[in-house]
């Protein structure tokens, strides 16, 4: 490659990064803007101040904001570990077993990952307020399953498929007992894979908006993007922007941490389920 | 403990094993495979099936929670009501705008970001990787309201940063008319969800063999012609699964329209308009009448793909 052409392609890379960072540090750049700044149609605030903030995790604001935070993390947590656990023995199942219901599994999950929520929605909404689940943590875990079960299943089997199980045969011949080569040689192999697995579930059931504002009404359970979609609504006489823009930074915080450290496995996880040739 | 009865491989079992044994090992593993596989298919068919099913029962009712004395049968009536009313189709037509610009500018804008990642020296390659990761963990609901506020007249820098352009001044109200307002909700989609189509991609790029650029390159192809006829051909059953995925989720719009427009200015999509009828008005049936046109509709698109396009996701994912 010549010098030339080097310069083009990073010059394209740094492009990336632009597209890729700019609405984000919009928000970020927002959160730090002062009531008075908020309207001066530039990017940047004059004068940071991080009265936001303040405002989201003290008083009124905290109120609401916090109890959202809590809700979000619990719910979200609870949801993936439960689709990673039943993942688990399904791709297991699928990866390693021969059995004929394979092929409806995976075509059932893919069929669940395609469901337009808001179908599921409507008769929960009424079913959830009949048996006194509308507005808990498991009214919102059981449909959250629907969104975290089949990707878990998909990018599990997929990441599953590619562990070399003869080496448990291996160290059993070697002299380790059963349990010794399950626990020596497989989950050390299979652990990434479930690693990634519940990242890329975690993701997906933080971002749910649907569920969030349909099936909950207080603080009790709705979670963190329920709580900033209903929350421009809730305001009185101040702006809510910039303290919309804060809450939007602090829950972003977590998705972005979990990218920079975990990039090349969350890539394998989005792209081993869906193309591999 | 070690007899041996085990052959190495598996594969080799049906030829030196005998007959029976063979079945009852099959069947045991068969067993097993449905006692670990069926609790997970349980659940999945329990929170979709289930309420489906039920949503298809209360679209035949006349049935409202601010009136549940006079449930009351009226058969399709509902589904005549949605269908000869201009709401649904200005849904329809909404929803069927947004994945189409959103899909069709997607695959050209993640086809390029591949291809700059495929190409981009390793060095620099983790960065871009996580760059455009962000995007897709960023939750829409943010995204929509850094979108939205970008836009917005008051504390928006769009107007002033783009005044140049025809058209667009210091009070240029995005959010009050359709068009411009379903443009801002495009540019915010696409955002978002060009990542995972890039992704998709970048993996059917490493698929194109190596020998066969070359072969092409040797005998002269331009950039385009290798492009065209090499490049393209060769990552079809990737470009299918992406844009099968995105398709059917950009037809699920919902998050980025509720924060933006709230469905105001003839912006309301499908699923906007399920949402509106069940939980804003407490129409039961007709709620449910539109989710389950919704789900029709989905189903109709996904076998379009797959039947229409031959779309194998089997073969897609390496299984046969």
């Amino acid at each position: 490659m010549s010098r030339k052409e080097k310069n083009w392609w990073i010059v394209a890379g740094v492009l990336i990064v632009i597209y890729a960072l700019f609405p984000v540090a919009w928000i970020v750049s927002l959160s730090f803007k002062a009531p008075s700044d908020l309207t001066n149609g530039q990017f940047l605030p004059t004068d940071a101040t991080s009265e936001n903030y303040k405002g989201i995790f003290t008083g009124a604001g905290g109120d609401l904001f916090l109890p959202a935070l809590r809700n979000s993390f619990g719910i979200c947590l609870i949801a993936t570990l439960i689709s990673c656990i039943l993942a688990m023995f399904a791709a297991y199942a699928i990866a390693r077993l021969d059995f004929p219901g394979k092929k409806f599994i995976l075509g059932t999950a893919l069929a669940v990952a395609i469901f337009p929520v808001i179908s599921i929605v409507t008769p929960l909404f009424n079913l959830w307020r009949n048996i006194g689940l509308y507005d808990t943590w498991p009214g919102l875990i059981i449909p959250y399953l629907s969104l975290t079960l089949p990707i878990s299943i998909w990018t599990m089997s997929a990441f599953f498929r590619e562990i070399p199980w003869e080496m448990e045969q291996a160290a059993q011949v070697d002299g380790a007992t059963t349990w010794q080569a399950f626990r020596k040689v497989i989950v050390p192999l299979a652990a990434p894979g479930v690693f990634t697995t519940a990242i890329i579930a975690f993701f997906i059931a933080w971002n749910d908006f649907i569920y969030g504002i349909s099936l909950t009404s207080t603080s009790a359970s709705r979670p963190v993007p329920a709580a900033l979609g209903l929350f421009s609504g809730a305001s009185q006489f101040e702006d809510p922007t910039g303290v919309i823009a804060a809450a939007a930074v602090i829950v972003t915080i977590p998705v972005v941490v979990l990218v920079l450290l975990f990039q090349r496995r969350i890539v394998a996880g989005l792209t081993n389920g869906a193309v591999k040739g | 403990m070690s007899t041996t009865t085990l052959p190495p491989t598996e594969k080799s079992a049906p030829v030196s094993a005998p007959k029976g044994t063979t079945s009852d090992r099959a069947r045991s593993e068969r067993k097993l495979g449905w006692l670990l596989a069926g609790p997970a298919l349980l659940v999945m068919l329990l929170v979709t099936a289930y309420p489906i099913l039920q949503a298809v029962y209360d679209s035949l009712f006349d049935y409202r929670l601010t009136d549940p004395e006079n449930r009351a049968f009226n058969g399709l009536s509902n589904y005549l009501v949605i269908l000869t009313d201009s709401t649904w189709w200005i849904s329809i037509g909404v929803t069927v705008f947004i994945t189409v610009v959103t899909v069709a500018v997607e695959l050209v804008l993640g086809f390029a970001l591949a291809f700059v990642m495929a190409k981009a020296l390793s060095s620099i390659r983790p960065v871009l990787r996580a760059a455009i990761l962000i995007p897709y963990a960023v939750i829409t609901v943010v995204s929509a309201f850094a979108w939205k506020f970008a836009f917005a007249i008051d504390t928006g820098f769009v107007n002033k940063w783009f005044g140049w352009l025809p058209g667009i001044s210091g009070d240029t109200d995005w959010f009050g008319g359709q068009w411009s307002a379903l443009f801002v909700v495009c540019v915010a989609e696409i955002w978002k969800t060009t990542p995972f189509i890039s992704l998709l991609l970048l993996a059917g790029l490493a698929q194109v063999p190596e020998v066969l650029q070359e072969a092409a390159k040797v005998d002269g192809a331009t950039w385009w012609q290798r492009l065209r006829k090499v490049t393209l051909p060769n990552m079809k059953a990737a470009i299918m699964v992406a844009v099968l995925f995105r398709t059917l989720d950009a037809f699920r719009v919902f998050d980025s329209i509720f924060v933006m427009t709230a469905g105001a200015n003839r912006t309301e999509s499908v699923s906007f308009l399920a949402y509106r009828q069940t939980i804003s008005r407490l129409e039961i049936g007709l709620g449910s009448a539109v989710s389950v046109l919704l789900f029709l509709v989905v189903v109709g698109i996904a076998a379009l793909f797959i039947k229409g396009f031959k779309v194998d996701l089997a073969q897609a994912r390496g299984e046969g």
